[in-house]
């Protein structure tokens, strides 16, 4: 079986993020990418289905602008085969990557397509579910466990309050949760191989799909900073302060 | 707490833009060293460092290593860490393709050995040695003793140690005692004891790999007269599988300062069976062939320290709050502000991040030159790298460890009290960062290489290929309008440390202990220029593209040339006094008798 492998370049878990001046997203410029953590557990799962005997091939595919090459390779060192670059320098919202990786699929025809569950930095969590309705297959969404079996795969997804189990027929559209896995960390031997490895570069006009936003960013701002905590000198001064400055007593 | 994340854009910055280090993949050998390579190579690098030997530093150093019955353990966590190491390759990144290895530059190992050993220095140093092990036997050893050993020290499966020191000696290796007699099948038969061996048992890896000084019967007196054996813990078969117990043992481990988790052996070689490396009696040789490495690697140990005590205290400095601040028009209503704000505890702070980043430019920028110094296709190129490495690493192994161990010790200050207890791991610091003053050749024992060996050599030509570049440099960029104020100060301290130089080398002539007298000042002297010259280099890239105002990338570069000045202001002027002292020479030292003492 082949497996498909989204995964979007996302700014990295550690950095500081900052509004932009303007308001109209978050600074990117000279800021530390990395791949996004739930698409590196969607690899991380491909690799182990592979090592597993139970997947043949993993392409892993990503739309973004020229620099999502190195976030590629990263995956590439993890243990992916081969990799489509699907070039994008303009803002590609979630529905336009499902336009993306449906395209892709089509060519590619896997047997399985895993996602992150959601993207770190913009927190969509919907291009899985996007996809799965374009393509018209079945999905199983936040994975914490994923078995496969002959034709289907049972999954068990974190729901609110506890896990569920479900069986999908293959092929499907699952979305990582952070349970499923721990990433492992690549080697130098595989991180050397991974530049050898083929990626196909291609581009959002040839796939013939259009990727206009169709969502308007009207603004962007920091939350609100946290004030400065006060030490009360008694419990009588804290019950006063709870009743009149914070009001919730 | 110890706070230390790889400092990447730092390191980018002197590989790509100050020192071009993608030139390296134009060398026969290393077409796989590309930047983009690098920096994959770099990132993967920083998260194991961070995620796994960050946390066992305080582990290591609590529980240390435990002796028992001839068996040493290492801290709980260090043999899976060390699995996950070997395992992923970081051991091998520029060891030998044909062994194993990945084959890519030095330089590249020296930068991901700062950030082992910012994260743990007493992990760091087992796989150091077995490097070193590897490369002195891939140098010397015959092909029969590389194909047996090199790729298990490369796959990491087995370790290696050097063993010269003894209880007796460790400067002065002339004077030892152990000795080696011919044995059956052209093997030889090792006896005696070795001291402080790093790494000498453990259990680690699945047999440790012993290079040995010892001297032979007929072996003429002092250094001439030492030899080199390799003498592997457990006995291999000719098929290469694990034989029985070799007859080498381990008597205890010391109790130390600091790095705990790193054992510090006796060994006791009973009639061990042992095979030259080299010639008989032309050991010492041999040993000092992969010291150049070696020591470079010891003087990153004071760089990687000096870093995480930099990172650890400006974490501390900004969360802690003392006094308010006297910066004209600052109240910031607050009842007291934020330690960073007080001039005494940023000038600590900006001490150990000037020294830093110098260092590093330092580091790397003679790494460099190694790499050419072994792959360059011209011969004249190789010789003049290899004859600047040579110079430099002297004062990078002291120079460098000097200033870790300040910068470690400014971290406890910037503390306050919490520096001084274990908790923020900021005397962990300092303990460790003490070894690195001593191992691979005493501070002390640098200086005099310096002035007794290199600054003599081929008639001064070593001392050429530092100063003349400087030189041009500097009245290149004269009239600079971006660098003026930083290039001044420069001038004259090489100026200076030139004419020390010279005085050196004459009062040196007649009187060789005129010259070992300010052999320390001189180093430190030699240090703060080298530094400054590449504070210089540095400089020239950030001047184009600094803007104070602006976020990001162009505040990075503002901050460089910001740094530039504190430190040709603040640090650099300390060459002066040095020089002062160095006029001096030796009498008010000398003037003393034994006995007054
Ligand atoms: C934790 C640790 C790990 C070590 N690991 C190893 C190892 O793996 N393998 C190994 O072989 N050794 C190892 N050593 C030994 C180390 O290299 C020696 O301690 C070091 O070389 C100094 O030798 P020494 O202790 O005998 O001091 P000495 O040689 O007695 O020196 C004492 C002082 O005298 C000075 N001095 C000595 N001779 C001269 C001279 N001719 N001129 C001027 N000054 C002089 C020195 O600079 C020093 O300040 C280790 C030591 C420690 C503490
Ligand atoms: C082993 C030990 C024993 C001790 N014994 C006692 C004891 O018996 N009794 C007792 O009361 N205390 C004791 N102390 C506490 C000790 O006196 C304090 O740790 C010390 O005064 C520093 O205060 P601090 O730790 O709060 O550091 P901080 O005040 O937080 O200082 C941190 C850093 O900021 C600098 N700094 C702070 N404020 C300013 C300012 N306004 N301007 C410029 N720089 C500033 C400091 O110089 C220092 O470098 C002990 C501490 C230790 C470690």
């Amino acid at each position: 079986m082949k497996v498909l492998v989204g995964i979007k370049r996302t700014i990295d878990a550690n950095v500081k993020v900052r509004v932009k001046a303007d308001e109209s997203g978050v600074e990117t410029a000279n800021v530390k990418m990395t791949l996004n953590p739930f698409c590196e557990i969607a690899v991380e799962e491909a690799v182990r289905m592979k090592e597993a005997g139970s997947a043949e091939e993993i392409v892993v595919v990503t739309a973004g602008p020229e620099e999502a090459r190195q976030t590629l390779m990263t995956a590439l060192a993890i243990g992916a085969d081969r990799a489509v670059h699907v070039v994008a320098d303009q803002e590609i919202q979630p529905l336009a990557v499902a336009k993306v990786l449906k395209a892709v699929i089509e060519q590619e025809e896997p047997g399985l397509v895993i996602l992150g569950k959601q993207a770190i930095d913009d927190d969509s969590n919907q291009t899985g579910q996007m996809l799965a309705a374009l393509l018209n297959w079945p999905q199983a969404t936040f994975a914490s466990k994923i078995t496969l079996g002959e034709g289907e795969a049972e999954v068990t997804r974190e729901i609110d309050g506890g896990l569920e189990t479900l069986t999908v027929k293959l092929p499907a559209v699952m979305t990582t949760d952070l349970r499923l896995n721990e990433p492992r960390y690549a080697s130098l031997p595989n991180i050397m191989k991974a530049k050898k490895k083929p990626v196909d570069v291609k581009t959002v006009e040839e796939l013939g799909v259009d990727a206009a936003p169709r969502l308007k960013i009207v603004k962007v701002a920091a939350p609100d900073k946290r004030e400065a905590g006060v030490m009360v000198e008694s419990v009588a001064e804290l019950v006063e302060k709870l009743q009149n400055e914070a009001k919730v007593l | 707490m110890q706070t230390y994340k790889a400092p990447l854009r730092d390191m980018r910055f002197v590989l790509h833009e100050m020192l071009e280090a993608d030139q390296l993949s134009k060398l026969p050998g290393y077409e796989d060293a590309t930047a983009d390579t690098i920096d994959a190579i770099m990132e993967e690098g920083a998260k194991f460092c961070e995620d796994k030997l960050l946390p066992l530093n305080r582990i290591g150093d609590e529980e240390g290593c435990t002796y028992e019955n001839g068996v040493v353990r290492t801290p709980s966590g260090f043999k899976q860490a060390y699995d996950d190491f070997v395992g992923a390759g970081w051991q091998s990144i520029s060891s030998d393709p044909k062994y194993g290895g990945q084959g890519l530059p030095a330089l590249l190992n020296f930068v991901i050995e700062e950030m082992v050993c910012s994260t743990n220095l007493a992990f760091g140093v087992y796989p150091l040695l077995s490097r070193g092990a590897a490369a002195l036997i891939e140098t010397h050893a015959s092909d029969t003793l590389k194909d047996t050993y090199l790729p298990h020290l490369t796959d990491g499966s087995w370790s290696g140690t050097m063993c010269l020191t003894e209880s007796h000696c460790g400067t002065d290796l002339g004077l030892i005692r152990k000795k080696a007699v011919p044995g059956d099948n052209g093997a030889y038969r090792i006896s005696g004891s070795k001291m402080f061996i790093t790494g000498g048992e453990h259990d680690l890896a699945d047999n440790i790999i012993h290079l040995v000084l010892a001297k032979l019967p007929d072996a003429p007196d002092g250094v001439r007269g030492i030899s080199l054996f390799l003498v592997p813990k457990v006995n291999v078969k000719a098929d290469g599988e694990l034989g029985p117990r070799n007859g080498v043992s381990c008597g205890s481990i010391e109790k130390k300062m600091g790095i705990h988790g790193s054992a510090t052996c006796v060994l006791n070689f009973d009639d061990a069976e042992g095979y030259l490396i080299g010639e008989a009696h032309k050991g010492l040789r041999c040993m000092f062939t992969m010291m150049n490495g070696a020591r470079l690697g010891v003087g990153m140990q004071g760089l990687a320290l000096g870093e995480t005590a930099y990172q650890s205290a400006t974490a501390y400095a900004k969360e802690r709050r003392s006094g308010k601040s006297l910066a004209r028009g600052a109240d910031s209503g607050e009842k007291a502000d934020p330690i960073i704000v007080h001039p005494d505890v940023r000038n600590m702070l900006l001490t150990a991040r000037a020294y830093n980043e110098g260092t590093r430019a330092l580091a790397y920028w003679t790494a460099l030159k190694l790499d050419i110094s072994t792959k360059h296709p011209d011969a004249e190129v190789r010789r003049d790298a290899d004859e600047l490495v040579q110079l430099m690493t002297p004062i990078i192994k002291a120079f460098l460890t000097d200033r870790g161990f300040e910068a470690a010790n400014l971290a406890v200050q910037v503390h306050g009290g919490h520096g001084y207890i274990a908790e923020h791991g900021m005397e962990q610091l300092v303990r460790d960062a003490r070894i690195a003053q001593l191992y691979e050749g005493t501070n002390g024992i640098q200086a005099l290489d310096l002035v007794g060996r290199k600054l003599g050599m081929k008639t001064g030509r070593l001392l050429r290929h530092f100063f003349h570049p400087a030189t041009a440099f500097v009245e290149a960029h004269q009239e600079d309008e971006a660098l003026k104020d930083l290039v001044l100060p420069l001038a004259k301290a090489l100026g200076k440390l030139q004419q020390a130089t010279l005085v050196i080398a004459q009062k040196g002539l007649g009187d060789p202990e005129e010259a070992a007298a300010v052999a320390t000042d001189y180093l430190k002297m030699f240090g703060l220029v080298a530094i400054g010259y590449m504070w210089l280099l540095m400089a020239e890239k950030a001047a184009k593209k600094a803007n104070g105002n602006a976020d990001g990338d162009a505040r990075y570069y503002a901050n460089k040339m910001k740094t530039a000045r504190f430190y040709m202001y603040k640090l650099l002027p300390e060459s002066a006094s040095l020089f002062l002292r160095i006029m001096t020479g030796k009498t008010a030292m000398a003037q003393f008798d034994e006995d007054d003492f």
